[in-house]
Formats: C-alpha cells, structure tokens, sequence
C-alpha cells in the first residue's frame, strides 16, 4: 500500500467512528454563551456591517484605507489620475517602474514617460527589484475589509504587486465588491474551471509586529500601498 | 521519561519568577486583548460566526478522505506534485528529495509549524543546504537558535534591545532601539536571499478541498515573495487543514485575523493552486504539496478529542492562558504550546511522556470560550488526564482518591478527621512553611487559613 | 424585600471546605433562603462532590463519592451548592462522569435541579434585593467553574447591585483565573502563585477593600496570598455580604 492509500484507509478507519456535532457535549465548548445557530445562508450575515448603496461602500472602503495606511484616492477623470501619478513620481523620485498591460496601467506607463519593467511574459527578477513602484491592475476592491483582490492574470504575475517598495493598484468604480463573501463568488464565477495559479487579498501596506508587538510598515513587501479608483 | 516532566516544573518555576519577562509577555498580549475585542465587536454576530466555523470544520474533518482527494485531485490537474507522508520523517525524506533533484544550494522559507513539527530545518542543513526563515519572527529566534515562542507570534518575549544585540552580533549592524530600523535590517539581509534561492518552502492555513488550493495568511508579504521567486516551490500541511468550500474563506479569513492577532484581516491572504500556468509570468517551474499525518489520524480515531483537528492555529487559546502568560511559550517544550498543545502534543508524541501538560490546568476554559471554532479544550484535558490514569494510574494518588473516597463516604471517619485538623493546627504553626510542612506545596508561598472551632455541620446541630 | 409566592424545600449542598474552613459561608445561606420564607434540608453525610478525583483524572473513585451524592440527592427538590465549582461538577460533571453507565439519567435529573447559590436566588427564586447593607468598596472575582461552566455572570453582580452603600468597582482582570484549580494548587505551586499574584494586583489596583466571590476556594488561594504579601485587602464570600444587615 502506498503513503496515500496508507494515510485515506486510516482516516476511513478512524471515521466509522461518529463524532458529536460542534455544542453536543453537555457542558460544552461556549457554555458560557447562549447556544447559537448559525442557521443556512452566507457568512455575509455575521460579518461586519456593509452599506447598501455605493456611497456607503466607497466610505467604508475609505475609513478602512485609513486605518490600514493605504492611501486611496476616488478620481473622476483620466486627468486627474494622470496629474496624481506625477506628482506620485516626482515627490518619491521614481526612476523606473514595474508594470504590464491593461487598460488603465497602458495609459499610466505613457504619462509617467519612465523606463518600465514590464512582467506580462517571461522578466528579470533583478530589474524589477529595481523599480521604485508596481503598477498593476485588480480583479476587486472589497469595501467591508480595504482590501485588493489581484491575481496572477489581472495583476502582472505573482512579485510586481510584492516585491517593489511602493505598490500602485489602478482600480475602477465598479469593481468594487461589498463584501468578502463577493470577492470569493467573483473567483469563482470569472475563473472557474481555469483558475490562475495565484490569486492574494491585500489589505493594506506589508507590516509586522514581530518587535514587541509595534507596528512597523513595509516588512518585506511594499512599504506603501496606494489605490487610484477613477 | 520523566525528564519532560522534571523539565516542565523547573522551566516553569524559572519563568514565573522572572517578573520581567511575565511582564512583558501580558503587556504584549494585554495589546492583542484590546484590538480583538474591537474587531470582534464590528461582527454583526461573532457566537454565530463561531458556530458557523466550527460546523463548516466539524464537515471538513468528518468527511476527511473525500475532501483530500478532492483537493489533491485538482491541484494535481494543474501540474501540482501531491505527496503523502504518514509520518515526519518520511515527510522530512520527500523534501530533501525534492531539494536535491532540483540541485538547491539555499532555500527560503516562510512561517511553518508543520516544518517546525517535522524539524524540517535540521534535516535540510545537516544535508548542507542553507536554509534561511523569512518571517521576521522567525528569523530572530532562527538567529538565536532558539524554537518559536509563540505559533503566532515567534520573537513575542525578546525586547527590541536584544533584537539589536543579535542583529549586531550576527549581521554586523549598528545598535538601535528603533522596531522600525531593526525591521528594515531585516528586509535587506533577506532581499537578496529571496531572488538568490533556489526553493520556497511554505506551510499552510487552509486547504480548499473544492478548487485544489491552498491558502496563506501572512502580514509581511515573506511567503508571497517565497512562492513567487525561486523555481520550486513546496508547501507542507497537515492533513486537517481542509475547507470544503473556497467560500468558507470569507468566514475563517477575517475569524482568524480577529482571533489570532486581533485584526480585521491579516494583510495579504494567498490562495496558490499551481506551479506557473500557461500565459503566466511567474512563479515557480515546479509546485510539490506534502500532505502530513504524523499521528494526526490518531487523534482522528478519537471522537471525544476529534474536534481538536479543527484548530486553525490561531494561538487565541495561548494568548488568554493564564498558565502561559505566566510560565510562557518555550516552558512547554512542544512545536505547540498553550492549552491546544496540551490537548494533541499527548496524541501526536505520547500521552505518558506529555500527559504532565494536560495536568499543568487550572482547567478555568478561558481557551474554549475564546476558540473561535469551539473546540472543547480544557474538557480535553480532563480527559487526557482521565485516559492516562486509566493507562497508567499513579499508585499513590490512587491509593489517596480510594482513601479519600472512604473517608468521604463515612460521616464518623470524616468527622475525627475534621477534630484532627483542628488539634494538629497548633502544631503546623511550628513547620509552616518549610519544607519539613506536609503541606510545604501551599504554604511555601501561601497562607493557610485557621479552621475554626465549630464547623457548618457543628453549627447545624446546635440548631436541631 | 421580594417574597417568592411558593415556599421550597431547599437541599444545601455544603462541601468539605466550606463546612470545615468556612462555616460562615454556609450558615448565612440559611439564613438568607430561610428569610425568604423556605425550608432547609441539609443531608449531613454528604461533604464532598468527588471533583478532586475526577479532576485527576481517577474516574471510578470519583464515581464511589458521586453515587452516593446521585442517590442522596435523588427526590430533592432543589439542590443549592455553596460553591461554584462543586455547583459545575454537579450540574455538568456529573452527567460525563456517569455517562454510559445505570446512573445516567439519574445524573441528568439531579443536573436540571442543581444551582449554585447566586444563580438560585436571581433566576431560580427571581429575588436580588435581600435588604442588606455592606458599606464598603468591593470588586468581584469570577470564578471560573461558575462563570465558564454553569455561565453565570449576571446573577452574583445583580445581587450586590442592591446591597445599600456597597460600592463595587470592577478590577480588569475579574474573568481572568486565580490559579487555584483544586489539586493544580499543589502540583504546580509555582504556577498557581504567579496566576494568583496576577488576581491580587489587578483586585488591589482597584482600592477595593474586600475582594468578593462566590467561591470560597478562589478565596482561600487570594486570601492565603494576600496574607502571605501582608495586605490588607480582604476576601469575603457573597452570600456573607447578602447575610449583613
């Protein structure tokens, strides 16, 4: 018998045997809290309150960018995206960039005029380690966590969204998802059977507080997370 | 055998007389407490959350076997090497085989318990391979050749002037006391060591049974650039890992930043399902996924104690012990410490060479009421203690329990034993406190209280 | 004071350390219940619970002492336990103890009508004001049998609310273990007095004069510590409090 057979025909063995449902056991587990049932339906019910209209969401999205440190900007025109990229390039000094193409990082690259790192096929990881910021695009905005839903296919691969210090995520209005629940049914229904072999919910800048637990930003991926949502 | 035990109680006496170091351990975790209870708030139903987490793992595991072949099935679809380990040494033999086929000098590795369980590190570098951890917890306690303290956070009981006295001493840096500057000492020593090496070894949170892949929670972005730069790639899991669902992760996702370090979510949560696709850009040529047993079914077999496969790793249960916030994480001796290590390290290592752990209990379930999947964790304990008696009864403690039971039960014994205690009273007063006091275990570093010269039952018959 | 319409024959359940070390605790339970106007049963053969045995891990001596509590306790109407943690072995214990065995729905039986003596008189009798008065600053330390297994928190605060001048102020660390643990006192010493220590500070820090529970064993741990330190602090059980008047 092989290790996989070996391994299932014990796990098989031992489950002929019933374990009690999760609360069975008299004094059980949270006893001290009233016993609950989750009842049917998503965990969309549990989890933290998200607002129904578009406003409420790009708020919610807002205050959580706060408290995470991500800088978020809601712009109205390509304009104004291109202004803020400059001077993005100018205040940090950028003298080269990671990319790859997509419809608004295309545009982005033209206007910032700098020598680019592009990762849509086969790159070098020393020159993007060089690169001062990641442009990429995303697949979601999740307005209940702050957070970024990329893949390896919307996002220019596994590194340029982590291994430049500065990470520039380009966004649009409607891709912006309430809720967790959402971005897991956006997986599934934009990729499913042919899922991309990488896919990261990034909340914010890298941080650790592996030293006396103090937050530190920038561990080992990008120091700075910065959304432009036209 | 007892050398564990032995260890255990003079680790422990050390620790909890070191004030400053309990001290620093309760101030960390005094932080956490504060942060936790502020994102549990914003869950519109965290009892609910929790019931819905422990149903959703009471499925995965009880219906174990049809989720991991699911899950390797598909993982195998897209070019992924499944592997099966019944046991830590065989595990420890398919990675090395795997690090040699691909003709490694380094590897880097991001935060793993399992690699910890298996001692992965120690196998790798005793074959000369160079091995360096990237979390950066794990990279001072790999410095220090110390074991994590902690399954969440690693470095929790050294002070940022150690941190820089090691960094000094081992990578030449100048002294600060700045968490930032020693932070980013860290980031460059490791920058070069991620685009150089050959292999990436990660661990894994969750196994999603119904996509074939597997999810990483991480805040530093260590094991994004582990499983994005070298050429091979490794994930080693223990078996309980399964989801069912890839949409459970958007309940155990943020449960599990909440519970274990009291964040809404940790900043980047990584689902991989493959080696570099078709039409991808990177990521590694070759992807392996070892799958580990290492008595894992054995706690399986058990369906009092099943639950305790459920655990998430969140190291909720460790933060509100008050057992380790006063004897701390390396007192335990195990990969996993807190009471969910008291509860497995028997099952996984042996009940009568650990079953001290499980006795180590002031059994107050404050790790159950804060389990965020609900498992029974002080009552597994009780139950460790009931299985080793039962296996191995001490004579003496027998012999004091068959005693104490006929006392108990008959109200003359019990009654000269009561004037007993009241006539030996004076004479305590002249041992108290020494060793040669039979009741030295107490009153080394506590009063007793004087018994008073009518007792309740005393009391009641002067009334009838 | 608020009078129950029903008047109860009520089985006190006084454990070994409460009828040897703390008899005080167990008369003012009398006193109280008798006040309200019912009727007390003390079964005098009946010291102990069986927990240390159980808690060792030594089922079947357990089980010896416990048959005997089952069989005593049988046709009882209500059982008031003058202790949290033996309240917990009775009332939560006892049916995993018994589980599987001729006793089983005996042990579920006596389950439904076993209360520990805070709990009885807010929810089982819905009395909170007994017409005490206690003035003094006091804060209150869950034990963690009463608090995690038998889920009461509510009552024993409720309780104090409407002792006149009693002041109580809430210490951070109430829900936070005191490190008795029964027979864990005594295998690890060490540890049980630096969890105990962490109880006292956190008590002291409050300027409360007296530490209140409703288990006499967390007091024993707190007060033989707070002895030992020299401080002045006092321990002192609720149903003392609730007795004063």
């Amino acid at each position: 018998m092989n290790e996989r057979e070996a391994i299932l025909a014990r796990i098989r063995e031992a489950l002929t045997l019933t374990a009690g449902k999760p609360g069975a056991h008299g004094g059980g587990p949270g006893h001290h809290e009233p016993a609950v049932s989750p009842g049917p339906g998503s965990a969309r019910q549990w989890l933290p309150v998200v607002g129904d209209s578009f406003e409420e969401r790009i708020a919610l999205f807002r205050a959580n960018s706060a408290e995470l440190k991500t800088d978020f900007y809601l712009l109205n025109t390509r304009e104004e995206l291109a202004k803020l990229l400059v001077e993005l390039r100018d205040i940090e000094g950028w003298q080269r960039i990671g990319s790859h193409s997509g419809s608004l990082t295309q545009p982005a690259c033209e206007t910032l005029a700098l020598p680019v790192c592009r990762t849509d096929g086969s790159y070098d990881v020393h020159e993007l380690e060089k690169c001062d910021a990641g442009l990429t695009e995303c697949d979601a905005l999740i307005a209940q966590t702050g957070s970024v839903l990329v893949t390896s296919r919307s996002a220019g691969g596994r590194a340029l969204s982590v291994l430049p210090p500065h990470h520039v995520v380009l966004a649009r209005r409607e891709q912006l998802l309430p809720d967790l629940p959402a971005a897991f049914e956006l997986v599934k229904t934009k990729y499913s059977p042919n899922y991309p072999s990488f896919a990261s919910l990034i909340t914010g800048p890298s941080r650790t507080g592996d030293i006396e637990r103090i937050l530190v930003l920038g561990a080992h991926g990008p120091k700075k997370l910065t959304i432009l949502c036209l | 055998m007892k050398s564990f035990v032995r260890e255990f109680i003079t680790q422990s006496r050390h620790v909890t007389q070191e004030l400053r170091h309990r001290q620093l351990i309760q101030t960390a975790l005094g932080k956490y407490e504060v942060k936790r209870d502020e994102k549990k708030a914003a869950f519109q139903n965290w009892p609910a959350a929790r019931q819905a987490a422990a149903e959703t793992k009471w499925e995965a595991i009880n219906h174990l076997d049809q989720h991991l072949t699911d899950f390797a099935r598909r993982l195998e679809a897209r070019g992924t090497v499944v592997h099966w380990a019944s046991t830590a040494e065989t595990a420890r033999d398919i990675i090395l085989g795997i690090v040699r086929d691909s003709k490694a000098r380094s590897i880097i590795k991001s935060k793993a318990m399992t690699a910890e369980e298996i001692h992965l590190n120690d196998a790798l570098e005793h074959a000369g391979f160079e091995v360096v951890e990237s979390d950066l917890g794990e990279y001072i306690v790999q410095l220090r050749k110390e074991a994590p303290y902690h399954i969440v956070f690693p470095a929790m009981h050294l002070t940022r002037g150690e941190i820089s006295e090691l960094f000094a001493r081992e990578l030449g840096s100048a002294p600060t006391e700045s968490p930032e500057e020693l932070t980013m000492i860290a980031r460059r020593a490791l920058r070069q060591k991620y685009i150089t090496a050959d292999v990436g070894i990660t661990g894994a949170n969750f196994a999603i049974a119904e996509t074939g892949m597997i999810s990483i929670t991480e805040n530093e972005g260590n094991a994004r650039l582990t499983a994005a730069l070298p050429k091979v790639m490794i994930t080693l899991l223990g078996i309980e890992k399964i989801l069912p669902r890839l949409e459970d992760l958007a309940l155990f996702l943020p449960m599990l930043a909440t519970a274990g370090a009291g964040q809404a979510l940790t900043c980047y949560n990584s689902l991989y399902g493959g080696p570099r696709q078709p039409g991808e850009s990177d990521g590694p040529e070759q992807y392996h996924v070892v799958l580990l047993d290492n008595r894992r079914t054995q706690l399986l077999a058990d369906p009092e104690q099943r639950d305790a496969l459920h655990c998430i790793r969140c190291g909720a249960c460790l933060n509100v012990c008050p057992i380790y916030r006063n004897i701390g994480g390396h007192t335990y001796a195990t990969t996993y410490s807190g009471p969910i290590g008291s509860v497995i390290t028997p099952h996984l290592r042996g009940l009568q060479d650990w079953k001290h752990l499980s006795y180590a209990s002031s059994l107050c379930g404050a790790c159950t009421e804060t389990c965020p999947v609900k498992i029974d964790l002080h009552h597994h304990l009780l139950q460790n203690r009931r299985n080793s008696a039962r296996q191995k009864p001490s004579r003496t403690e027998k012999l004091t329990f068959k005693l104490a039971a006929v006392v108990m039960n008959r109200p003359r014994l019990y009654a000269i034993v009561k004037k007993m205690a009241r006539l030996f009273q004076p004479l305590h007063k002249l041992v108290k406190g020494s060793r040669l006091d039979p009741a030295y275990a107490w009153t080394q570093t506590r009063d007793l209280p004087t018994v008073p010269d009518q007792s309740f039952k005393d009391w009641w018959r002067t009334r009838a | 004071m608020s009078a129950a319409s029903y008047y109860m024959t009520i089985t006190l359940f006084i454990p070994c350390f409460v009828d040897m070390m703390y008899p005080k605790v167990g008369i003012s339970m009398v006193h109280i219940l008798e006040r309200l106007g019912h009727k007390i049963n003390y079964p005098e053969e009946l010291v102990c619970c069986g927990q240390p045995a159980f808690n060792s891990g030594y089922w079947d001596e357990s089980r010896t002492v416990a048959t005997k509590v089952l069989d005593r306790l049988k046709d009882a109407e209500a059982v008031v336990i003058a202790s949290g943690s033996c309240g917990a072995m009775l009332k939560v214990f006892y049916p995993d103890l018994f589980a599987q065995t001729p006793q089983a729905q005996n042990a579920k039986n006596l389950a439904s009508k076993c209360y520990e003596f805070s709990d009885f008189l807010a929810n089982r009798l819905g009395v909170t004001d007994l017409g005490a008065r206690f003035p003094a600053k006091v804060t209150f330390h869950d034990g963690c049998h009463g608090l995690r297994e038998l889920g009461n928190k509510k009552p024993a605060r409720a309780l104090l609310a409407k002792v006149r001048e009693l002041e109580l102020i809430e210490m951070k660390d109430a829900e936070t273990c005191c490190g008795f643990g029964g027979t864990f006192a005594a295998k690890f010493p060490m540890i049980s007095t630096a969890m105990g220590e962490v109880k006292c500070a956190s008590a002291f820090a409050t300027g409360a004069e007296y530490i209140v529970s409703n288990d006499s064993s967390c007091l024993m741990q707190v007060q033989g510590l707070l002895d030992r330190q020299k401080n002045p602090v006092k321990t002192i059980h609720l149903a003392e409090i609730l007795a004063q008047s």
